[in-house]
């Protein structure tokens, strides 16, 4: 296949960046994406330009490492999918393909097509824990879950935060992201005693890391590659409601 | 031509002579204590943040240490144990299907193939019940049945159900419930996180490690951390091969950069070819990706009788298929554990029987397991791993049988530790896969998990708190000429790296040294092959130095450096991977020498001659390595060859 690439080129946070076409003329239907960039990487670099900057480690999709809006969509246009997942399959012999940074006001551009994503780090730290400290755990079995409950959190927990619900959503809000770890961890019954403060400093964490509001356009649970639902924000929204009254 | 040197037996490992059951209370009970008041005075640098890390450094800040931890992704949570798919086991019986402590002890000395050390593995076998707990405490979401009880399933090696998983991302799962609990200790003050910075090299004083130098991979900067000890979690070097399963940047840097500073590198041939993982598809391949071992409880390994057939696998009737693992090993049958079905794999391939691309593969079919619970409960159990092949490979394995095909996966091989887990060096601990310490030559399916969070959560914090209560630290300062010295060197090698601008990048040579190990000290080892891996290793290395092209400059992001960098040290620790697999002449578990073998073709153990972990000390730059041995004793499960017929 032979393709263009036009990608988003940015040496530094101060730079103002600009988009570089590339031509790709040896593209393979079953390369992945990143395969894709590191073939032309291995040209830009014996070419002796600068190659192109991305984060990804696992490429199974699982670390939440890669991640880059393709033609307009956050991690491309397979639904559910990772860019590192991402093959070129998907792709006509001859595309002209956009490849941009994640683009979001609490997202700052480090390099390229890698940018500062700390902010969900800082979300997570302001409680989205169960304080369990090590050796202090009653056995196992002490607390069946019931089936339904255990998988309501686990489909939540398979977050894999790599904030493409943030670089889709048109307000730059971190609702999913945040909803998914509230609703792991409130769901279950080792989540209960914190349930309320935890809902409370994770709203609070995510408005001061500039992350926007939420005004339920939707488009987060469609690029999310884990498929996390929009019933979590519905499940947030109710545990901040509960969490507000209980706490005047 | 010998390659080494021979040093001293290893005589202590610090285990009380006390029966085995024993040893762990005794040798707790007999470690120092830390006054809770004066835990904050002392800090501890760990560097990784996966299952072992993670673990230890949330623990560690419980206990009131001051943390300061390292990771080179953008966030803790990216550590490569995300990507952990099968289980985690324990010796629960929650089953009363005859598990025990004993049991679960006894089968990873035997599926290690008897190069193991006894006293660790028991006490492993002893904590994977407390790890469960610690885990469902903190929310990790185990499989439940409708009871609302735990689920577990069989894994490689064993006859019995005690692999607890999350569907087929338990790695994620418990990795998160890690990074939650060190989340909180960031939060409360306890660790000083360290994201995108790489450690570069151990910075020793006074035969003690006291820091690291490390650079941040943002701005470039090159900094040193001082504490009182050092805890290395840096877990597999399996990239040696350049493709195999672990994450893209996983490396052996930290601990090569340790055993260059006095540290043991033990039993560095023992690396595990893991059988189910998705073929190799082009030139352009980056990585390999696995197909979870627990697809084996349900999915039958098959290759056409005839070689050579060509026709899709549905136009190949029952009668003219092999299903070579339930012939061969009845008693196991598509369980064997990984080394074993590797070589099978292997052995069908090279009899022209592979299916696929080259010949390279092996059908994993699920058609019986459908019929049998339906494609419902086939997705409900394995419906992540099933999309994943499909966005790999384009093919649909509701419809068609897998193509499979052994990858490397995982290194039991690592820094040599005591029963404390500390290194030769003083002061500097190892945890998780970087370590050598409790699978032998073979690891067990769902066991480097509950490696991982035994050493991180109960072992390695009584045992670094008796090193910091039993020592003195004076204070040491950045201007300490070790620490300078330290300091230059790391700076040195990065400048060398950048200005050599040669004709070949970082990734041809890390592809070509791959593509020796593999050839050479993969799935099988002979002596003739390594010897020419021997000839032509400081060759490419040579070359490498030579014609290495680095673009960019050190004060940036630079990701070509970081990677050169780390190949540098992979050229170093392949050839004594070959040193090792050449000295130890006989096969055991994941290291298959062909000469070798029983007359059916399988690992053939020599008990009297190799009985012992192979410890390897630097011997200085271009100087050979010195082989120390630690001599295993096998007191409670007795010597045998192993039998999955
Ligand atoms: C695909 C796959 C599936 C697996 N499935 C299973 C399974 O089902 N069950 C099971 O028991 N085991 C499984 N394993 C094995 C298991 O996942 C690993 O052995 C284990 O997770 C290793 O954990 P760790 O904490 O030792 O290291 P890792 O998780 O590898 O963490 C290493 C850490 O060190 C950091 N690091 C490394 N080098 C440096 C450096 N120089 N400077 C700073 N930081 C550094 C990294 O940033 C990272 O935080 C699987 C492995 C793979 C590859
Ligand atoms: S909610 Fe989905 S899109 Fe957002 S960080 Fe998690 S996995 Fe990524
Ligand atoms: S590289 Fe890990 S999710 Fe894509």
């Amino acid at each position: 296949m032979k393709l263009t690439l036009r990608i988003w080129r940015q040496a530094g946070p101060a730079d103002s960046g600009r988009m570089v076409a590339y031509e790709v003329p040896d593209a393979n239907p079953d390369m992945s994406f990143l395969e894709l960039l590191d073939v032309l990487n291995e040209r830009l670099t014996l070419e002796g330009d600068d190659p192109v900057t991305f984060d990804h480690d696992c490429r199974e999709g699982i670390c939440g490492s890669c991640g880059v809006v393709i033609n307009g969509q956050a991690h491309g246009p397979r639904e559910r999918t990772t860019t590192c997942q991402l093959h070129m399959r998907e792709f006509a012999d001859g595309d002209v393909i956009d490849v941009e940074p994640w683009r979001s006001v609490a997202f700052g551009v480090v390099k390229d097509l890698m940018v500062d994503r700390s902010g969900l780090d800082r979300i997570i730290r302001a409680g989205g824990y169960i304080s369990a400290n090590t050796g202090s755990a009653p056995e196992a079995h002490a607390t069946p879950v019931p089936k339904p409950i255990a998988d309501t959190a686990f489909d939540n927990a398979t977050c894999i935060g790599c904030g493409a619900c943030v670089a889709a959503c048109p307000n730059g809000s971190a609702m999913l992201f945040t909803s998914a770890k509230v609703t792991h961890l409130n769901s279950l019954p080792q989540g209960a005693p914190e349930r309320a403060d935890r809902v409370l400093n994770l709203v609070e964490a995510m408005d001061a890391e500039g992350f926007g509001g939420c005004t339920n356009t939707g488009e987060c649970t469609v690029a999310c590659p884990k498929g996390i639902p929009l019933d979590s924000i519905a499940t947030l929204n109710r545990e901040y409601l509960r969490a507000s009254l209980g706490r005047k | 031509m010998t390659f080494f040197k021979l040093g001293d037996d290893i005589a202590d490992t610090r285990a009380p002579d006390v029966p085995i059951e024993q040893r762990w209370d005794k040798r707790r009970f007999d470690a120092k204590l830390v006054n809770p008041a004066n835990r904050r005075r002392h800090s501890v640098i760990i560097v990784g943040t996966g299952l072992a890390g993670g673990a230890a450094g949330a623990t560690l800040a419980e206990q009131g240490y001051h943390v300061i931890q390292f990771c080179y992704q953008d966030s803790p949570r990216r550590a490569h144990s995300i990507a952990a798919q099968g289980g985690i086991n324990a010796a629960k019986n929650y089953r009363n299907d005859g598990d025990s402590v004993y049991r679960l002890f006894y089968d990873t000395v035997k599926g290690g193939d008897f190069r193991a050390r006894e006293s660790n593995v028991y006490r492993l076998a002893q904590t994977s019940t407390q790890i469960i707990d610690q885990c469902v405490a903190q929310g990790v979401p185990f499989a439940r049945e409708y009871s609302g009880l735990l689920d577990t399933r069989s894994f490689g090696g064993v006859q019995v159900a005690r692999t607890f998983y999350a569907r087929g991302q338990t790695g994620q799962q418990l990795l998160i419930g890690a990074y939650q609990a060190l989340s909180r200790q960031i939060d409360a003050g306890n660790v000083e996180m360290h994201e995108r910075t790489e450690m570069l090299d151990l910075i020793v004083i006074d035969g003690r490690a006291r820091g690291i130098v490390a650079r941040d991979l943002v701005t470039g900067q090159i900094s040193t951390y001082l504490a009182d000890a050092v805890v290395l979690a840096t877990g597999g070097y399996g990239n040696v091969f350049y493709l195999s399963t672990n994450a893209k940047n996983s490396n052996a840097s930290a601990i090569w950069r340790a055993h260059r500073r006095g540290a043991y590198f033990a039993n560095p041939c023992y690396t595990q070819i893991h059988p189910t993982c998705i073929p190799r598809s082009g030139d352009y391949q980056s990585k390999l990706t696995l197909m979870s071992e627990s697809l084996r409880n349900d999915g039958r390994i098959w290759v056409p009788k005839n070689a050579g057939d060509t026709r899709s696998p549905d136009q190949i009737p029952e009668a003219e298929r092999d299903y070579y693992l339930e012939r061969i090993y009845p008693g196991f049958g598509n369980l064997v554990p990984r080394d074993i079905a590797s070589r099978a794999a292997k052995n069908q391939c090279d009899l022209g029987r592979g299916v696929g691309p080259g010949g390279l593969g092996v059908y994993l079919d699920f058609a019986d397991a459908i019929r049998r619970l339906g494609e419902d409960k086939v997705r409900e159990k394995y419906g992540n791993l099933f999309e994943m092949y499909d966005r790999i490979t384009g093919e649909d394995p509701y419809k068609v049988p897998m193509r499979i095909y052994p990858a490397v996966h995982y290194t039991m091989g690592g820094l040599w530790v005591d029963y404390d887990l500390q290194s030769t060096i003083p002061g500097c601990f190892v945890v998780g896969e970087a370590n050598f310490s409790d699978h032998g030559a073979n690891r067990l399916g769902a066991s480097a998990l509950m490696q991982g969070l035994a050493d991180g959560y109960f072992v390695l914090p009584p045992m670094l708190g008796n090193y910091i209560a039993s020592n003195k630290f004076d204070k040491v300062t950045e201007a300490h000429p070790d620490v300078v010295e330290t300091v230059n060197e790391a700076t040195g090698r990065l400048t060398k790296l950048l200005s050599i601008n040669g004709e070949r990048t970082v990734d041809s040579f890390h592809r070509e040294l791959g593509e020796i190990m593999w050839d050479e000290c993969g799935m099988a080892r002979s002596e003739d092959g390594l010897r020419k891996a021997l000839g032509r290793l400081p060759e490419l290395r040579e070359e490498f130095w030579r014609s290495v092209k680095v673009p960019g400059s050190g004060s940036q992001v630079n990701q070509s450096l970081e990677r050169a960098n780390r190949v540098s040290d992979f050229l170093e620790l392949g050839e004594l991977m070959c040193v090792d697999a050449l000295h130890r002449e006989e096969s055991c578990g994941g290291h298959f020498r062909v000469e070798s073998q029983t007359p059916d073709g399988e690992a053939r153990r020599d008990d009297d001659r190799f009985a012992y972990a192979g410890a390897w000390e630097f011997g200085g730059t271009g100087e050979q390595p010195i082989l120390h041995k630690e001599p295993l004793n096998f007191d409670y499960v007795h010597l045998a060859q192993r039998n999955y017929a």
